[in-house]
């Protein structure tokens, strides 16, 4: 395995055309039709948004992006997966902050406590880079909050409503910001309930409703001329959730997410920002199956996550060095519990701790510079290394686990690292980047201390290993862009190759728990396992009004010649424009080929291709300061039946939806 | 200067917990202080009092403490005793196996043993206990009708093995089970007669805890029970992954590892023959 790694090292080391996926500098922008950099643009009235669907969830916008899938188990919070890798080995924040989801079968990714009201964009770290904020293996997703900031704009806002015919989701909100030069703020609301929705061909299927409720505000104050504070809060309540591909639904999920922040600019010739933020936010998961009818047996399985931290960072310039320098920590407490109803009356009700009150406490330091070596040639280095503590905090948690590993002590203390680089190659027409970089993570709390923790995909009851040693990664990344007036394509390629990685297996000795489970997996590392991900993205402007773009990506996982499960098959979509003054229309297609390459240790199996055609337009009135935007399409026009690679359980994704989206704007 | 004052109150801090600890109250403990107590019964010479933990005598293992005082309401400190319980059934009468009666150690006349009762009393059927004990070289006797409660969950089995013997396993630990790997003590005794129950050394009970409400789940790491000395409580390790209701399968082996009563917990066969009970 070293071998192969001296081989990378020597590959990298020539000095190859590159160009990094940096996000913290500018770059002077070549192409005119594809985003150079990873950024989901989010905000409704940023230029850069496009979409015509403009109140879909995040899921969906952040699934533009090629790096990004989604692994669906209904409507609601579907869980990215980044550079072909879960929530585990990513790290998903808000402006920075770190965030713990609070249910231990994953259906609560961070993704699923904010709203797009709330954000204005979503960069994306692919490898190593993203490990500003956090240990990461896939890269860091950091949704960037929406805010005015200070200028003379004054009092803003818009009311929009939609609705979808599926599964008669209506939406309801608005977003209202005053800005001045001293003084901004916004405070936005949204509203969204759905009934379940249809697959295509009609069938209904159920438990797929949903009911949210998310409200959010953001203050900005300047102290002095260089100097700002602000502060965050969102709120953000789902009730009443269906997971049609689980056994059990949620009947509440809520989080607060609060932060204050201090920013400071022109500190030095050579130190422009220095930006500190406090944060906490506190998360309630409530698992149940009330809803069905038929379950072996009756469970509830709430769960609780609290994390507070901050972070602090440095950036500046100088001579051909543009560096920043961030330290941050963060403390999180995760407790979930299980109370399980025997069918027989009069007997005890059964209680676990499926998470037993682990508790994180994680400090790091990271820096990054970014060497311009030539008007073309660029250089970025990044590194870093943190602390990670783990405590089980509660003392049943604690002697539940010792069933199982008698030897383990209540705490565990490792170090994580990683370092990167990346050339950037830059001319006129083309640009390159190739970079290589290291990254660790430490096992998360389900892999770690998970206690019969039941995946109805395999149906397998996992239980975490303490033992385990830190996951590392070794990543290379090249990307190819070529663009002019009228063209662009950009090929993007990254290789993981990652050690100790961390993976259930069956565990013949042990008897499961969840009745009607299979077995039991233990959480183990496997000495390699390797991702690869490619993406083409192209766009061809034919006139001012058409403009055709597309996107083909394929990620291929291997470990021991078995292929690794959540691993994306050739997917597509291509999309033409039609633009002519305030009237823009789209027809789309997307669609995977058929997922032969599925792990049936997982639970997967053979999906079928599909392809899915949509049709929308969108038009603009404008009286004065008044806007009024119509949106409508419909989607999956002739009601195909399909599913994902990454449905659940193979839930069948929505049939034919008609949407309409009203933005009124002052 | 803010920082010795920090460190001032740190240390004064630091100095008041670690007195604290050290200020142990040492006041004399009565005897039956953690005790509760059952029964009470007098002869014309002396009069009995019956402790227990919990207040109760119930089916199974029970570990028994007593007082005796004399007519002047003197606390007898040294005597010389042994008992035996009779279970009186409509057509027959068996004791139950007991344990010698000694003084509990550093005691000024509290004496304590165990007494396995396999059955609850009723209207019709009852345990009586007699005690025959000297003081000063002068010997009584006294017996009381115990009232001996049912336990709601199986706490002893008696079986014929395959020797054609009969025995009694009486469940000790866990009184108060917990999610962990739990202490596991039990006694097994061999039925010489109705009347005489001794303890069966170098045997081996098995043990399989499974919830039969879950789909029969199981759990890892248990350990069979065996002796550390002879004469003393079977011990071993038992885990238990949740609350609820468990069935604790047995496997008695004897000297020579021959499973002389239970089976092993399969597909098929979801119980053993004789099983305890556990649920919190």
């Amino acid at each position: 395995m070293y071998k192969m790694v001296h081989f990378l090292i020597g590959i990298m080391g020539f000095p190859i055309l590159l160009f990094a996926q940096d996000h913290h500098f500018q770059k002077t922008d070549t192409f005119k039709n594809i985003d150079l950099e990873n950024v989901v643009v989010i905000a409704q009235h940023h230029v850069a948004n496009k979409k015509t669907k403009v109140l879909s969830s995040l899921d969906n916008y952040l699934e533009s992006n090629t790096a990004i899938n989604m692994v669906r188990r209904g409507a609601y919070a579907w869980e990215p997966l980044l550079n072909g890798m879960g929530t585990e080995r990513s790290v998903i924040t808000i402006d920075g902050m770190r965030i713990y989801g609070a249910c231990t079968d994953k259906m609560d990714p961070i993704t699923s406590y904010v709203e797009i009201t709330n954000l204005s964009k979503a960069n994306i770290y692919n490898g190593s880079s993203g490990s500003a904020h956090g240990a990461t293996i896939a890269g860091n997703i950091d949704l960037m909050r929406r805010k005015s900031g200070f200028n003379h704009s004054g009092f803003k806002g818009t009311v929009f409503a939609g609705m979808e015919t599926n599964n008669w989701q209506k939406m309801l909100g608005t977003t209202m910001q005053y800005a001045s030069p001293k003084f901004y703020t916004d405070i936005d609301f949204i509203y969204r309930d759905a009934d379940n929705y249809k697959a295509g061909g009609g069938n209904k299927i159920a438990y797929s409703q949903f009911t949210k409720y998310n409200i959010s505000a953001i203050t900005g104050f300047k102290l002095s001329k260089h100097e700002e504070i602000l502060a965050s809060l969102i709120y953000d309540k789902a009730i009443d959730i269906g997971y049609p591909a689980l056994p059990m639904d949620v009947a509440l999920a809520e989080a607060f997410i609060g932060s204050v922040q201090y920013e400071r600019h022109h500190i030095t010739p050579n130190i422009h920002h220095w930006e500190t933020k406090l944060y906490y936010n506190q998360i309630t998961h409530i698992m149940d199956d009330t809803q069905r009818p038929d379950v072996p047996i009756r469970m509830d399985m709430p769960g609780w996550s609290k994390t507070g931290g901050y972070y602090s960072k440095l950036i500046g310039k100088k001579n051909k060095h543009h560096w920043n320098a961030n330290i941050s920590g963060h403390f999180n407490y995760s407790l979930a519990e299980m109370t399980m109803f025997s069918n027989n009356p009069g007997e005890k009700d059964m209680f676990m701790l499926t998470w037993p009150g682990v508790q994180t406490i994680n400090n790091q330091i990271f820096i990054e510079d970014k060497i311009v070596i030539s008007n073309m040639l660029s250089l970025s280095v990044h590194a870093g290394i943190g602390n990670h503590l783990n405590r089980i905090k509660d003392n049943l948690g604690y002697e539940s686990l010792l069933i199982f590993y008698p030897e383990m002590s209540r705490s565990r203390s490792r170090w994580l690292k990683n370092a990167g680089y990346t050339f950037s190659y830059q001319t006129k027409k083309w640009q390159h980047s190739l970079g290589m970089g290291f990254g660790e993570r430490a096992p998360s709390v389900s892999e770690a201390y998970g206690y019969y923790l039941f995946n109805s995909a395999d149906k397998y009851d996992y239980m975490g290993n303490p033992h385990m040693n830190n996951e590392k990664s070794i990543e290379i990344n090249a990307a190819t862009g070529f663009a002019v007036q009228k063209l662009s394509v950009k090929l993007q390629a990254t290789y993981f190759s990652l050690f100790n990685y961390i993976i259930g297996k069956p565990q013949a000795s042990l008897i499961p728990m969840t009745i009607g489970a299979k077995g039991i997996k233990v959480y183990e590392q496997l000495s390699q396992a390797h991702i690869i991900n490619t993406s083409l993205s192209a766009a061809y402007r034919f006139s001012k009004k058409w403009q055709l773009s597309g996107d083909l990506i394929y990620r291929k996982g291997m470990a021991d010649s078995l292929d690794l499960p959540q691993i994306q098959p050739l997917t597509y979509r291509t999309t033409l424009q039609y633009q002519y003054a305030a009237f823009l229309g789209e027809a789309s297609m997307n669609g995977a080929l058929a997922q032969n390459n599925f792990s049936a240790l997982f639970g997967e199996s053979y999906t079928a291709a599909y392809t899915v055609f949509n049709v929308s337009a969108s038009y603009q009135i404008k009286i004065h300061q008044h806007k009024i935007n119509v949106k409508a399409g419909v989607e999956n026009v002739f009601d195909r039946y399909y599913t994902t690679f990454a449905s659940w359980n193979k839930v069948p994704q929505m049939g034919r939806n008609v949407f309409i989206n009203l933005i009124y704007s002052f | 200067m803010n920082l010795i004052k920090f460190a001032g109150a740190i240390l004064l801090v630091i100095f008041f917990a670690s007195c604290s600890k050290q200020n142990i109250n040492i006041t004399k403990i009565n005897e039956t202080d953690s005790l509760q107590l059952v029964t009470s019964f007098s002869n014309d010479t002396h009069h009995f009092t019956i402790y227990t933990k919990n207040g109760k005598l119930q089916q199974g293992y029970n570990k028994i403490y007593f007082q005796v005082k004399d007519v002047n309401n003197q606390l007898v400190q040294d005597l010389s005793a042994s008992w035996k319980p009779i279970m009186h059934m409509i057509t027959k009468s068996h004791a139950g196996p007991f344990s010698a009666i000694q003084k509990v150690t550093n005691s000024h006349g509290l004496y304590e043993g165990y007494i396995v009762f396999q059955m609850a009393g009723n209207d019709t059927e009852f345990w009586d206990l007699t005690i025959d004990y000297a003081i000063n070289g002068n010997s009584y006797s006294i017996k009381h009708k115990l009232n001996i409660t049912p336990f709601t969950k199986r706490n002893v089995v008696s079986f014929k093995g395959s020797d054609n013997q009969s025995y009694i396993i009486a469940l000790i630990q866990p009184t108060t089970p917990k999610v962990a790997i739990n202490e596991i003590q039990a006694l097994v005794f061999k039925m010489q007669d109705m009347m005489t129950f001794p303890v069966v050394d170098n045997f081996t009970i098995k043990i399989d805890p499974r919830m039969p409400s879950m789909g029969n789940h199981g759990t890892p790491n248990n350990v069979p029970l065996t002796q550390t000395a002879k004469s003393s409580f079977y011990q071993g390790k038992l885990s238990l992954t949740m609350t609820g209701y468990w069935k604790i399968n047995l496997q008695l082996l004897n000297e020579s590892d021959t499973v002389l009563k239970g089976e092993s917990i399969t597909d098929e066969i979801e119980s053993s023959s004789i099983f305890f009970e556990i649920e919190f």
